[in-house]
C-alpha cells in the first residue's frame, strides 16, 4: 500500500499543495497540482503534472514521478494557496500580499494577474496573510493582523475590510455558506461571520471549554454544511456542529504536534485526512452503516482514543442516542498512517478523487493515486 | 562576494578556499572565486536534494536497533551504504547535465565522483568486509563502476558500420579484458574473427582460453583452495600459449595473452591510457596474478602499484593518499585525509557515522572513536544550521550527538530568524519536544513583544499562555487596563470575555477578567452580584495600586443604591476577615497622594453620610 506513493525531492520546503479542480462534467481525474514554498530566500509557486491516466500501458500507481511544468518567483512565504479557477491561483504571502497568478497552459508559463501588495499590515510593519479562500470571483483573506478582507478578482480595490475582527492571529478561513465564513484563531475560537451583515462582529463564537488551544485549520463537511472539523496546536481533531452549542461535538486524539490541515474528502465525506508537524498524514475512515459518519456520533470509538464532549442540547435524536448509548457498533472509525516512514512536518495535503498530494519540510512531494476511498 | 555564515576550523590547503562557508552558494568548496547569487545558483538546488535525501537515510540508520546480532545488521548497513551512494550518484548525474551547460560546475562533479569512489571502496573494504575470493570480485565491480568510458566507447564502436575496423575496437577489447569482462571481450572478438576467416583457428583458441578463466563463486561449493588450483591450471595454459607463440601473428591477441599471464606489469604499464588510474592497474594486476588476495595483503600491492604507475614526474594527489590509506585499512587516516582534502563535511560526517554504527571506529581508541563521529556530525550540522532553510535537518543530527548535541542545538536554535508565526511555532515545537524550557520562554517572549508592539493583544496573550509566562501575562493585562483608563472602554472584548482557565496564569490577568465581569454585571443591573465582586476584588489584593482609585470610583455609585449599600456593609462587616475600615483607609491613604484627592473630597460627604452612625468606621474618614 505504501509504495503507491511517488515521491520527488524538490529542493524547497513545501508549505502548500493543491489539486487543480476538475470539472465534474468530464470524467477527468486529477492531473495537475500547484505548490508553494516557504523559508527560502526566493520562494516559488510551481505547477506540476502527474500525467494523464491510461496514457501508457504501465500499471496505475507506478507511473512516473510528478513533473514540473512551470514555476514562478513568489515574494515571501506562501502561507496559503487556493485555485480560483482552472487557470488562476490565489496566494497568501508572509509579506501580507494577496496575489493572483495565472497559469498559461499553452506556453507553460505563469504571470502575475493581480496583486494587493500590503493587504494585511500593521501600522509600521508587514503582517503575514495566513489564509485565503475563494469562490470565484470573490476572495476572502485573513492574517496575523486580525483582519478579514474581501476582494473581487479583476477589481482593484478591496470590497470590504473588517479591522480588528480578532485580537489574535486568524490562522485559517473557509466558507460555511455562500455568504458566511468561518475563521479560526490562536486563542482557540471558531468564529462565524455573516458577510451580509454590516456589523464588524462575528455572528457566533464557538470555543473549547478548557484550555484555549490555538486552532490552525478548518474544513466544512461537503454535504452537511453545519458540520465542521478543526485541528490545532495539540494535534486534536475536533468536529463541531455549528448549529448547536458552542463546544465541539467530538474530540479525537490525532497527532502528537500541530495539525496543519484537515480535509473532508470532497465526494466521499466518510473519509477525512489530516497532516501534522509530527510528520504523519492520517486517513480517517468510518464504516458506519448509518448516514452519519461515526465521528459525528461523538463519544468513544473502539479503535481511537477520544474524549467525549458535552452532549448538545436538543438536536438530532438519533445522534444523541448513538452517543449516549455508547454504542460503538453503530460505527467504526479507522485511522491509517499513509506515509511510509518518518518524515519532517507534513505541511499540506489535498485530495481529489483517488489522488492525494502532500508536501513536507523535508523538501519532498508525495503523490498517491490509489487512495482507497 | 560570499555570504559567509561560518568559517571552517580546519586549515585549508589553498588560500582561495573559504574552508567551510555555508552560505547558500558555497556548500562545496571550489578553487575559483566567483560571485555567487544565493539560491539562483544552479547547482544549489541539486545539492539540496543530497542533503534532504541523506538526512532521511541518516535518521533511518540511527533507529536501527542496537541489540540485533551483527550478522543481521551487516546487510542492513551495506544496504544503507548503497542508499547513500545512489543519492550521491543521482546528484552527480543531475549536476553533470548542468555542467554541460555551464563549465564552472565541472569541479563539483569531480568532487562528487571522488566522494563516491572513496565511499564505494570503504563499503567494500570496511562495511561489507569481503574476505579473500569475494574481495577481488567486489574490487572489480568497483573499478567497473568508475570507468564508464569503456561502455561509451563500446557503444560507439558497435554502432559504427564495421565495428571490427573501428579505430577504438581493440582498445575496447583490451579494456574489457583489463576489467575482467571476458564474456563481453569474447563477443567483440567474434566480430573480428568473422572478418578474418583465415585466422579463425587462432581466434577460436583465444575464445576458448578466455572462456575457461576461472572466477571465484562465493555462493558456490568450491573452496578457495580448489579455486586456486583451477586458476593455476589456467595460468599454465596461458603460459603455454605464450611460449608457443600461438598469438604471435596478432599483436593484440598476443597482448591479451601477456596480460592474462600473471598480469605482466610491464605490459600493463604500457597501456596506462587504458587503465588511466593506478587503482585500476592494481585491480587488474590482482585479477591476473593473485585473485585470492586477502584483505591484509592489499596494502602491499597497492603501494607498489601506486609507485609503479606514477612516473617520476607526477606526485600523488590527495585522492591517491586517501585510497591508499583505505587499502591499508587505516580508517582514521581516510577520514582525516578526506576532511582536509575535500573540505566537505557532508561526506566525512555521514561516512564516519555509518562506520561508527558498524562498530569499526571503536576498535581503535574507544574514546576517540565516538568523539570523532560526534565532532564531524556537529560540524556538519552547525553548517546546515546557518542555511536559511536546511536548519531543520540539522536538528535531527544534533539529536544524535549525545555529548554536545543538545548544547549546540540550544545555542543555534535561538538564532533562527522568526519572520512569521508559523515559523516560530515550528521552532517552538522543536524546543518543547526537547524540554528546552529556557528557549521556549525566550521565543515566546520575542513573539509576544512583537505582538504587543503591533497592538495584537490576543496574540501576545496566546504566546504568554504557551510559555506559561506569568510576568508577561501581567504586562499584557496592564496594557488592557491602561487602555481602559485612557478610553473608558475595553478593547478586544472577544479576548477578555473568553479567557477561560488562562485567567489564572497571573493575578493581574485574573483581575482583568474579573473586573470585566464586574462591568458586565453592572451593565446588566445585577448590582448585588456586581458589588460582591467589586468588594472581593478590593480585598483579594490583586488589584494594581494604580487601579485603586478607579475601583473606589466604581464603588461610589453602588453605595448610593440603598439595597446594595446595605449589602455591602453587611458583606464588609460580616463577610470579610479584613475589617472594612482598613480597606477604606488603605484606599484613601493612597488616593490622598494622587491628584484626584480633591475630587474625592467632594465625594467625602456622601461617604461620611453613609458611615455616620457606625462608630467603628468614623475614624476612617481622614480629611
Amino acid at each position: 500500500f505504501f509504495f503507491r506513493f511517488a515521491a520527488v525531492y524538490v529542493s524547497q520546503k513545501i508549505s502548500k499543495s493543491r489539486w487543480r479542480p476538475v470539472s465534474h462534467s468530464s470524467l477527468q481525474q486529477a492531473d495537475i497540482f500547484a505548490t508553494g514554498s516557504w523559508d527560502n530566500e526566493d520562494n516559488k509557486i510551481s505547477f506540476w503534472s502527474i500525467g494523464s491516466h491510461g496514457s501508457s500501458g504501465v500499471e496505475d500507481g507506478f507511473e512516473g514521478d510528478p513533473q514540473l511544468l512551470c514555476e514562478h518567483k513568489h515574494d515571501g512565504d506562501v502561507l496559503d494557496l487556493q485555485f480560483l479557477d482552472q487557470d488562476r491561483i490565489v496566494t497568501a504571502s508572509s509579506t501580507g500580499a494577496v496575489t493572483i497568478f495565472r497559469h498559461h497552459q499553452n506556453s507553460q508559463t505563469i504571470s502575475v494577474s493581480q496583486q494587493w501588495a500590503r493587504a494585511h499590515r500593521y501600522p509600521s510593519d508587514n503582517a503575514p496573510c495566513t489564509g485565503v479562500v475563494c469562490s470565484s470571483p470573490e476572495i476572502v483573506t485573513v492574517g496575523e493582523d486580525g483582519r478579514i478582507i474581501v476582494f473581487r478578482a479583476d477589481q482593484e480595490g478591496v470590497i470590504r475590510v473588517i479591522d480588528n475582527a480578532d485580537s489574535s492571529t486568524i490562522h485559517a478561513v473557509t466558507y460555511l455558506r455562500t455568504t458566511e465564513i468561518l475563521t479560526v484563531n490562536s486563542i482557540g475560537q471558531l468564529k462565524l461571520w455573516d458577510l451580509r451583515q454590516q456589523s464588524n462582529s462575528p455572528s457566533q463564537i464557538l470555543s473549547l471549554s478548557g484550555d484555549r488551544v490555538p486552532l490552525h485549520c478548518v474544513d466544512r463537511h461537503p454535504n452537511q454544511q453545519h458540520i465542521v472539523a478543526t485541528g490545532g496546536q495539540d494535534g486534536m481533531l475536533c468536529v463541531w456542529d455549528v448549529r448547536q452549542g458552542s463546544t465541539p461535538f467530538s474530540l479525537m486524539e490525532a497527532h502528537s504536534a500541530e495539525m496543519w490541515e484537515v480535509h473532508f474528502h470532497p465526494t466521499n465525506p466518510d473519509h477525512l485526512f489530516t497532516c501534522s508537524e509530527d510528520g504523519s498524514l492520517l486517513h480517517w475512515e468510518t464504516s458506519s452503516q448509518s448516514d452519519i459518519p461515526s465521528f459525528l456520533q461523538g463519544g468513544r470509538n473502539s479503535s481511537m482514543t477520544s474524549r467525549s464532549a458535552m452532549a448538545p442540547a436538543g438536536g438530532n435524536q438519533s445522534l444523541i442516542n448513538a452517543w449516549l448509548s455508547g454504542d460503538s457498533s453503530k460505527g467504526r472509525l479507522e485511522t491509517t498512517h499513509m506515509l511510509p516512514s518518518q518524515t519532517l512536518s507534513v505541511n499540506s495535503l489535498d485530495v481529489l478523487g483517488q489522488c492525494l498530494v502532500c508536501g513536507t519540510d523535508g523538501e519532498a512531494i508525495f503523490v498517491n493515486r490509489q487512495v482507497p476511498v | 562576494i560570499f555570504k559567509i555564515n561560518k568559517v571552517c576550523l580546519l586549515k585549508t590547503s589553498s588560500g582561495t578556499h573559504l574552508g567551510f562557508a555555508w552560505g547558500p552558494g558555497d556548500i562545496l568548496v571550489y578553487e575559483t572565486l566567483y560571485k555567487v547569487r544565493k539560491d539562483e545558483d544552479i547547482y544549489s538546488p541539486i545539492l539540496r536534494k543530497l542533503f534532504n535525501e541523506s538526512h532521511h537515510i541518516f535518521v533511518g540508520l540511527q533507529t536501527i536497533r542496537e541489540d540485533l546480532p551483527s550478522k543481521n545488521k551487516k546487510p542492513q548497513f551495506v544496504s544503507i551504504s548503497k542508499n547513500y551512494r545512489s543519492v550521491i550518484r543521482a546528484c552527480m548525474e543531475e549536476l553533470q547535465q548542468v555542467a554541460e551547460v555551464a563549465m564552472q560546475y565541472g569541479n563539483q562533479v569531480s568532487i562528487l565522483l571522488a566522494i563516491e569512489l572513496i565511499w564505494n571502496l570503504c563499503e567494500v573494504l570496511f562495511i561489507d568486509a569481503a574476505p579473500a575470493g569475494s574481495l577481488l570480485l567486489h574490487l572489480l565491480d568497483w573499478v567497473r563502476l568508475h570507468k564508464a568510458d569503456v561502455d561509451e566507447k563500446a557503444r560507439e564502436v558497435l554502432q559504427s558500420e564495421s565495428p571490427a575496423e573501428h579505430r577504438d575496437y581493440w582498445d575496447v577489447v583490451v579494456s574489457y579484458v583489463l576489467q575482467g569482462r571476458l564474456e563481453e571481450a569474447r563477443q567483440m572478438l567474434v566480430k573480428q574473427a568473422t572478418l578474418q576467416p583465415a585466422a579463425r583457428k587462432m581466434y577460436k583458441q583465444m575464445d576458448t582460453l578466455l572462456s575457461k578463466m576461472p572466477f571465484y563463486n562465493p555462493g558456490g561449493t568450491q573452496t578457495l583452495t580448489e579455486f586456486d588450483v583451477k586458476w593455476r591450471h589456467w595460468h599454465e595454459e596461458v603460459d603455454r600459449c605464450l611460449q608457443d607463440n600461438s598469438f604471435a601473428s596478432n599483436k593484440h591477441l598476443e597482448l591479451i595473452c601477456k596480460v592474462s599471464d600473471l598480469g605482466d606489469e610491464d605490459t600493463l604499464l604500457e597501456h596506462k591510457d587504458l587503465l588511466s588510474t593506478w587503482y585500476h592497474f592494481l585491480v587488474t594486476r590482482l585479477l591476473f596474478c593473485h585473485p585470492t588476495v586477502k584483505p591484509t595483503e592489499l596494502h602491499y600491492y597497492a603501494q607498489s602499484c601506486l609507485t609503479m604507475f606514477l612516473d617520476s614526474r607526477s606526485v600523488p594527489e590527495p585522492l591517491d593518499s586517501i585510497l591508499l590509506a583505505a587499502f591499508e585499512f587505516d580508517i582514521h587516516q581516510v577520514i582525516k585525509d578526506c576532511s582536509i582534502a575535500l573540505n566537505n563535511w557532508w561526506f566525512v560526517a555521514h561516512l564516519t557515522d555509518l562506520l561508527d554504527h558498524c562498530k569499526l571506529l571503536q576498535s581503535h581508541n574507544l574514546h576517540f572513536g565516538s568523539n570523532l563521529r560526534e565532532f564531524l556530525l556537529l560540524e556538519y550540522a552547525s553548517g546546515l544550521f546557518t542555511h536559511h532553510s536546511l536548519w531543520q535537518l540539522a536538528v535531527d543530527y544534533f539529536d544524535h550527538c549525545p555529548e554536545f548535541g543538545r548544547v549546540y542545538l540550544e545555542l543555534q536554535i535561538e538564532r533562527v530568524p522568526l519572520d512569521t508565526e508559523r515559523k516560530a511555532l515550528k521552532v517552538l515545537r522543536i524546543c518543547e519536544q526537547r524540554q528546552m524550557s529556557e528557549q521556549v520562554r525566550s521565543i515566546c517572549k520575542i513573539m509576544a513583544m512583537r505582538a504587543l508592539r503591533n497592538n495584537r493583544l490576543g496574540s501576545a496573550l496566546s504566546w504568554s499562555i504557551r510559555a506559561k509566562d506569568a510576568a508577561f501575562a501581567t504586562l499584557i493585562s496592564e496594557r488592557f487596563l491602561q487602555d481602559y483608563c485612557a478610553r473608558g472602554t475595553f478593547s478586544d472584548l472577544d479576548l477578555i470575555d473568553n479567557l477561560g482557565p488562562a485567567m489564572l496564569l497571573s493575578d493581574r490577568l485574573t483581575f482583568l477578567g474579573k473586573y470585566r465581569e464586574f462591568h458586565k454585571l453592572y451593565g446588566e443591573k445585577r448590582f448585588r452580584e456586581a458589588s460582591k465582586l467589586l468588594l472581593s476584588l478590593m480585598t483579594a489584593k490583586i488589584a494594581p495600586r494604580s487601579f485603586w482609585m478607579t475601583l473606589l470610583t466604581d464603588a461610589l455609585p453602588l453605595l448610593e443604591q440603598k439595597e446594595v449599600s446595605h449589602h455591602i456593609v453587611r458583606y464588609a462587616v460580616y463577610g470579610q476577615s479584613t475589617p472594612p475600615q482598613k480597606i477604606f483607609s488603605l484606599l484613601l491613604s493612597n488616593i490622598k497622594k494622587t491628584s484626584k484627592y480633591s475630587y474625592l473630597r467632594s465625594c467625602n460627604q456622601r461617604i461620611f453620610g453613609f458611615f455616620s452612625g457606625k462608630n467603628n468606621i468614623k475614624d476612617v474618614l481622614i480629611i
